[in-house]
C-alpha cells in the first residue's frame, strides 16, 4: 500500500454512535470535516495520532489524506462517502449537514 | 416452523445480559476496544463506515409474520425505518447506535431471535433454498436438519474459534436454489433405496480464493448428519491454518491436503465420533420434525384466479415471474421482489414489512423466507389468493415482476455502507436496473451478481455476469467475469480483462447484451446458455471492442 501523504487529518468513529468523527485542534472530536485539523505534517499528525488517540471516545482512529485548497476534502472516494453519507439514501452527514442548513 | 423451548429462550435472554455488561464495561473503560470487538461481534455488531451495523440471524431464512413485524418494530425505533435482507438469508440495520444495541437484542429475543453467531470464526447461520418444504421438485424438507445444525453449532464450545468463519447450505431439492458448492460444506438431501441420505460436498467458497466444492461423500446415511458434520469440523480445526487468514477457510485446507486424504482424516475421525452420538441427535430430530409439518392446505375456488390469469396483463407476467410452483397442486410460492428499479436490492422499509407480514399471516399460514437473492418468499399460497396478493403487493410497491431478469441482481452493501469495501455496489444495481427496465423481457433470465470487493458478499464470481467492484489508483473500477453459475452445474465465472470505470461500465453491458441478442439461435436460449455455447470470446470481444479499434 502506497504510503500516506501529507496534508492529513486525523478520523475515527465515535464510541457511542460510530459516526464519523475528526480530531480538531483543540484536541476534540468533531462530526464536521471543516473543523478539522489539518496536518501537513506526515510526522506531525502521527504523534498526534498516538498521544489524541483516546479509546474511550473514539474507535479505530487512522490518517485520512486531504486537499487543503479553499476548503478541506477527502482525497480518496472512501473518506468522501464516510464525510457524506450513502449513496442510496439521504442519510448520514449529509442528511445532518442538510438539516443544518435548512434550520 | 421451530418453536423456542424455555431452554432455547433462557439461553438467548442470558447471552443479551452478558452483551448488555460488556457494552457497559466498553463505556465505562474497563474493557479495551481490542478486548471488546470479539465480544460485540460475536454478537452481531459491526463498526461499519458511518456508523455501528447490527447482523441479526434468520436461520434458514425462515420468518414468522411476528417477527417480520418485530424486525420493523426495530427499524423505526432504532435504526432509519429499514433493514437490508443480505445474501446469507439474514438482515442489517445499517445505522443502530452502540448504546442502544442490548435493547435491541432484548427486542429480538422477544420473538426468539438472536444474532449469535452471525459474526466471528464460527459456524455460521445455516442457509437453504427459499422454497423449502414448499418445492415441487423436493425429495426431503432440509428445513429439520438446518435447526438440527443449529441447534449443534450454536455455541458448540470446540468450534467457537475456528481457523476462520465456516458456512454449511443445505438443500433438499432436485434444483440447487442454495448455492451449496459456494459453501465450506454443501448439503444435498437424497433418497437412495427407499432412505433419505446426503451428499456432501466440502470446500467450496466465495471470496479471493473462489472455488467449487468437491465431493466429500455421495451417500451419507441422514442419521449420520452430525457426527459426520463434527468430523469435517474437527478436522479442519486441527489442521485449518491460523497463521494466515487469507489462507484459513477448509477449501484452502482440502486443497493444500487433496480431497482423498481429507477424506481419510474425516473418515477416521467420523469413526471415533459416531460412538459418542449415542442417538441423542435423532431424537431431537424427531422432535424437531414435528415443527416442521406441512401446512393444513385449504382448497379455495380458483376461478378468481384464473379470470384474472385472462383479464390482467401485470398479474399474468407477475404469475409467470414471481410464482413457482408448489408440491401442494392447488398452491403456490411467491417470491415478493426486492429489486423494484431503482431500488437498494434487498432493503425493504419498515411499513413493507409490515404489510408482508400482513400477507403472510392471512394468506401464507404465518411463515416467511429470505431469499439468498435477496428477495421474500410466501412459500404457501392458494392459488386462489394470488389475486389479492398481487393487489396488495401492487399497494405497497412491491408487484415488480422480475424473478430472474436481469434487474433481479444480487448485490452487497458495498461501498456505501461496508468498511471492507472497496467500490460501490447499489449503485451499479440501481443504474443497471434502470437502463435495462424496459427490455429485460427481451433480455430473459440473466443472473447479474455484484460485489463491492473481493470477499465476494455479492456471489459475482457465481453470476452469469459478475461485476467486481476495485479500487484502481484511487477510481472505482468495475470487472466483469462471465460464465459462472449458482445453480446445479456451478461454476465460477472467467475474469474478461481490464476493469472498467463507472462511466465506462454501462457502454460495456449494452455491448456485452446487444451481443447476446444477435448472437443467441432463438429467443429461449438464455444468456447462460449461449456463453456455454459459444464460449466467452465473442463477449469478451464484444466488452472491450472499443480497445480494439484504439
Amino acid at each position: 500500500m502506497a504510503r500516506i501523504k501529507a496534508p492529513v487529518v486525523i478520523t475515527a468513529n465515535d464510541l457511542l454512535t460510530g459516526e464519523v468523527v475528526y480530531l480538531d485542534p483543540a484536541h476534540q472530536w468533531s462530526p464536521e470535516l471543516s473543523a478539522a485539523n489539518v496536518f501537513n505534517a506526515l510526522d506531525e499528525a502521527e504523534g498526534e495520532l498516538a498521544a489524541a488517540f483516546s479509546e474511550a471516545v473514539v474507535v479505530g482512529a487512522y490518517l485520512a489524506e486531504v486537499s487543503n485548497d479553499v476548503a478541506v476534502t477527502p482525497r480518496h472516494y472512501r473518506e468522501s462517502f464516510r464525510h457524506t453519507g450513502p449513496s442510496n439514501y439521504f442519510h448520514g452527514k449529509q442528511a445532518v449537514q442538510d438539516a443544518e442548513v435548512a434550520a | 416452523m421451530y418453536n423456542y423451548q424455555e431452554f432455547d429462550r433462557a439461553f438467548v435472554r442470558e447471552r443479551v445480559e452478558q452483551y448488555r455488561d460488556q457494552v457497559q464495561r466498553r463505556l465505562d473503560g474497563a474493557l479495551t476496544e481490542d478486548e471488546f470487538k470479539p465480544l460485540r461481534l460475536m454478537n452481531g455488531v459491526y463498526l461499519q463506515l458511518h456508523a455501528y451495523m447490527l447482523r441479526i440471524a434468520i436461520p434458514y431464512g425462515t420468518l414468522s409474520s411476528r417477527q417480520m413485524r418485530q424486525l420493523a418494530y426495530i427499524a423505526d425505533k432504532w435504526d432509519k425505518g429499514y433493514g437490508h435482507f443480505t445474501t446469507r438469508q439474514n438482515i442489517q440495520f445499517n445505522w443502530p447506535r452502540l448504546v442502544d444495541t442490548p435493547d435491541i437484542l432484548d427486542a429480538l429475543a422477544d420473538v426468539d431471535m438472536h444474532a449469535i453467531q452471525t459474526s466471528g470464526n464460527t459456524i455460521r447461520n445455516v442457509t437453504t433454498d427459499q422454497f423449502a418444504g414448499a418445492a415441487l421438485d423436493e425429495v426431503a424438507d432440509p428445513r429439520p436438519y438446518a435447526e438440527l445444525i443449529r441447534q449443534w453449532s450454536t455455541d458448540h464450545p470446540e468450534f467457537q474459534f475456528l481457523p476462520r468463519k465456516f458456512k454449511i447450505a443445505i438443500t433438499g431439492a432436485v434444483e440447487d436454489r442454495a448455492v451449496i458448492r459456494a459453501h465450506d460444506i454443501g448439503l444435498q438431501l437424497i433418497e437412495h433405496e427407499g432412505r433419505i441420505a446426503f451428499r456432501v460436498f466440502v470446500g467450496g467458497g466465495l471470496g479471493r480464493t473462489p472455488i467449487i466444492g468437491q465431493e466429500l461423500v455421495d451417500r451419507l446415511p441422514a442419521e449420520d448428519l452430525l457426527p459426520y458434520l463434527e468430523a469435517v469440523l474437527s478436522v479442519y480445526n486441527l489442521a485449518g491454518r491460523r497463521d494466515n487468514k487469507y489462507k484459513a477457510r477448509i477449501k484452502i485446507t482440502v486443497g493444500a491436503m487433496g480431497i482423498d486424504a481429507f477424506r481419510a482424516k474425516v473418515d477416521k475421525a467420523f469413526k471415533r465420533l459416531r460412538a459418542a452420538f449415542n442417538g441423542q441427535d435423532l431424537a431431537v430430530l424427531g422432535d424437531i420434525q414435528q415443527n416442521f409439518a406441512p401446512p393444513h392446505y385449504v382448497e379455495k375456488s380458483q376461478e378468481s384466479y384464473f379470470d384474472a390469469l385472462d383479464s390482467d396483463i401485470g398479474f399474468r407476467e407477475w404469475v409467470e415471474r414471481n410464482v413457482s410452483p408448489h408440491k401442494h397442486p392447488s398452491y403456490a410460492s411467491v417470491t415478493i421482489s426486492l429489486k423494484g428499479h431503482g431500488d437498494t436490492p434487498g432493503d425493504a422499509t419498515s411499513d413493507q414489512m409490515r404489510a408482508i407480514a400482513d400477507l403472510a399471516e392471512r394468506f401464507a399460514h404465518d411463515e416467511l423466507r429470505i431469499s439468498h437473492e435477496q428477495n421474500i418468499v410466501l412459500p404457501h399460497v392458494a392459488q386462489a389468493d394470488l389475486p389479492a396478493i398481487y393487489r396488495t403487493l401492487k399497494s405497497i410497491g412491491l408487484e415488480t415482476a422480475n424473478i430472474g431478469l436481469i434487474s433481479d441482481i444480487i448485490a452487497c452493501p458495498g461501498m456505501d455502507y461496508c468498511a471492507l469495501a472497496t467500490a460501490r455496489s447499489i449503485p451499479i444495481a440501481q443504474d443497471i436496473a434502470l437502463r435495462y427496465a424496459n427490455r429485460e423481457a427481451e433480455i430473459g433470465h440473466m443472473q447479474i451478481k455484484i460485489s463491492g470487493c473481493i470477499n465476494a458478499c455479492g456471489h459475482h464470481h457465481v453470476g452469469h455476469v459478475g461485476i467486481l467492484g476495485l479500487d484502481k489508483a484511487g477510481v472505482e473500477n468495475y470487472q466483469i467475469t462471465l460464465g459462472g453459475s449458482a445453480g446445479n452445474d456451478a461454476a465460477i465465472g472467467e475474469k474478461m480483462g481490464r476493469g472498467f470505470n463507472v462511466d465506462e461500465l454501462m457502454p460495456a453491458l449494452d455491448r456485452l447484451i446487444d451481443a447476446y441478442l444477435a448472437l443467441r439461435l432463438h429467443e429461449g436460449e438464455t444468456f447462460a446458455e449461449t456463453v456455454k455455447r459459444l464460449g466467452t470470446v465473442p463477449f469478451q470481444e464484444a466488452l472491450y471492442v472499443v480497445d480494439q479499434a484504439a
